[in-house]
């Protein structure tokens, strides 16, 4: 079987959005998404129980996600795509979607594999949109996926409880980080990481038309940031067992009882 | 302006998060608001929905709606907006939801802004609220073209039961090949008393401070005397203690309550950014350090096993007298 996993490469620790552009920074340190390691675990795991079968890691991002490419083929993907290209910058949904559907066209994988959400943007609606525009089934919050006779069964979380969804290959998956706990790379996988194929291409490589990229191809926009409103004064106390008294009087002056 | 609201629903009640985003719609004022429900045997409901506000009721009731998968709706939605010019298409926030909004968005090439948290009129043009970077920053975004979809954060507007009535239209069904592949083979939902945790007023939410699974019935009762639901945190949702429906944060659910009350709860920013705008929050937390404290409108330092109990007590005299 052949899985691709879509990765993404966020800034490392809690990031900011730059007043200038209104993007998020991205010229700090990179890490990879901490979600998407729960997908390159399953999709290893996918392959080690068939035997057989090819990992292919799929990013979009700045010449620098190819680290964060490399620290997922050090886990035991196979090889590694990364789209990147300038006119991609500020692309949203409907733009990363798009060039991310025009990727995957090319692999032609069974199954297709995405972390539950970016640890930057929290986005977690990509793989929605790129299974419509590849027009494959779709099933999200998977907390568990077997695969037998070119079928996948997947539990889903939901509000809830779980459902159990079957669907037919080629899918389109996104994996819970309730799913697995992701390995880490053995000082062997990092070493062999380095001579690990690393592809990188360009939109026009894709077919993908400039007026579908960045910006332009973007159907949304940022108008303003602001400091979130602050929260009114708050009060700290010490239980010296009138505690409980302390906070009913304290939520029926705020009506709350 | 002729704006849809996603009416999702479970079983046989329509959830208030997306009654909530009907009332904000109305609220706006600015043109025609419609409601849709998609399901089967779902004509009562539709019903049901028109006491909220909207004037116009859609409804698709098909066998093949039966399961709530995603692909489906995207068929249904984007033949309606089509259909009626609708140019404006709001969802609150789900599992179910997130999928359907996207896959939309894909299909009709239209922006979707997500997780947001209100939507204003701001000279002619629709302007969304939506916290960024852990709520670090609130980002004003919009929509460079029409049909514009928007994906809010749960619990954040409350239905309003107008009273008016909607005339229901039924709207055709027809759907792809790809939309009806996967199958929905077995469901097991965990059935809990009282309020849900995203239609709760008041949520009462344990974490790793309680010690132990056993503890969770101080949760409980707390919450039942005050009408409210029970929450968890990650790392309890994780150690088995309590079911994952509960689960308030990053990867659970994003609350936002009048009153949440975080008991043994540390406040790590997993689980900061699932509550942190509940109207009002009190911690207890045995540690004067925790987190919690800092975004709190009254931190108790005390054991929770002695506070919560008497808070109970409390709360239940006041009640009955």
């Amino acid at each position: 079987m052949k899985i691709a996993v879509c990765i993404k490469q966020v800034p490392e620790g809690n990031g900011r959005i730059d007043p200038g552009t209104k993007r998020l920074d991205r010229s700090g340190e990179g890490a990879l998404n901490a979600f998407d390691a729960n997908a390159v675990e399953e999709a290893l795991r996918l392959k080690d129980a068939t035997g057989e079968g090819e990992v292919v890691l799929l990013s979009m991002g700045p010449a620098k996600a190819q680290d964060a490419l490399r620290k997922a083929l050090a886990m035991g993907a196979d090889r590694a795509v990364l789209v990147s290209d300038e006119t991609a910058a500020g692309s949203d949904l409907v733009a990363t979607s798009y060039a991310l559907a025009k990727a995957l066209e090319r692999e032609s994988a069974d199954l297709i594999l995405f972390g539950q959400q970016a640890g930057d943007s929290d986005g977690a609606v990509l793989w929605a949109a790129v299974a419509d525009r590849l027009r494959l089934p779709v099933v999200s919050q998977a907390a568990e996926v077997t695969h037998s006779g070119g079928k996948l069964t997947v539990k889903r979380q939901t509000e809830f409880g779980y459902d159990v969804i079957e669907a037919p290959l080629p899918a389109v998956v996104a994996v819970s980080d309730a799913i697995n706990e992701p390995r880490y790379p053995s000082l062997k996988g990092i070493m062999g990481a380095k001579s690990k194929p690393q592809e990188t291409v360009s939109l026009s490589d894709l077919g993908v038309e400039g007026e579908r990229a960045g910006e332009q191809g973007s159907r949304t926009e940022v108008y303003a940031l602001s400091d979130p409103p602050a929260r009114a004064d708050s009060k700290k106390i010490e239980d010296d067992g009138s505690a409980a008294q302390a906070i009913l009087d304290f939520l029926a002056e705020k009506r709350l009882v | 302006m002729t704006t849809l609201v996603f009416l999702e629903h479970h079983g046989d009640e329509l959830l208030k998060g997306s009654l909530g985003v009907l009332a904000k719609a109305v609220t706006l004022g600015d043109g025609e608001v419609a409601g849709v429900v998609i399901g089967s045997g779902v004509r009562s409901l539709a019903d049901e929905a028109g006491k909220f506000g909207a004037s116009k009721l859609y409804v698709a009731d098909d066998p093949q709606l039966e399961a709530p998968l995603p692909q489906p709706r995207v068929d249904v939605l984007a033949q309606l907006v089509r259909d009626k010019g609708i140019d404006t298409v709001l969802f609150g926030n789900s599992v179910l939801a997130a999928d359907v909004a996207a896959g939309l968005a894909a299909r009709l090439d239209a922006g979707l802004n997500w997780d947001l948290s209100d939507l204003a009129q701001e000279d002619g043009k629709l302007v969304g609220k939506r916290p960024a970077l852990q709520d670090s920053v609130y980002v004003d975004v919009g929509w460079t073209s029409e049909p514009r979809i928007a994906l809010f954060r749960s619990g954040s507007f409350d239905p309003n039961a107008t009273g008016s009535s909607a005339e229901v239209e039924d709207v055709p069904v027809a759907l792809e090949d790809f939309s009806v592949s996967a199958r929905m083979v077995d469901q097991a939902h965990e059935e809990s008393e009282g309020p849900s945790i995203e239609d709760a007023p008041v949520i009462v939410a344990g974490g790793r401070g309680l010690g132990g699974p056993e503890n969770f019935t101080l949760v409980e009762e707390l919450a039942k005397a005050l009408g409210g639901a029970v929450g968890a945190t990650r790392a309890v949702v994780d150690a088995g203690w309590y079911p994952y429906s509960t689960q308030v944060g990053q990867t659970g659910k994003t609350v936002s309550p009048k009153l949440y009350i975080a008991c043994g709860i540390s406040g790590a920013i997993q689980h900061k950014v699932g509550m942190q705008s509940s109207g009002v929050i009190v911690a207890i937390n045995k540690d004067s350090n925790a987190p919690i404290f800092e975004f709190s409108d009254l931190g108790v330092v005390g054991d929770v096993h002695e506070v919560v109990p008497k808070l109970t007590e409390l709360v239940k005299q006041r009640k009955g007298s």
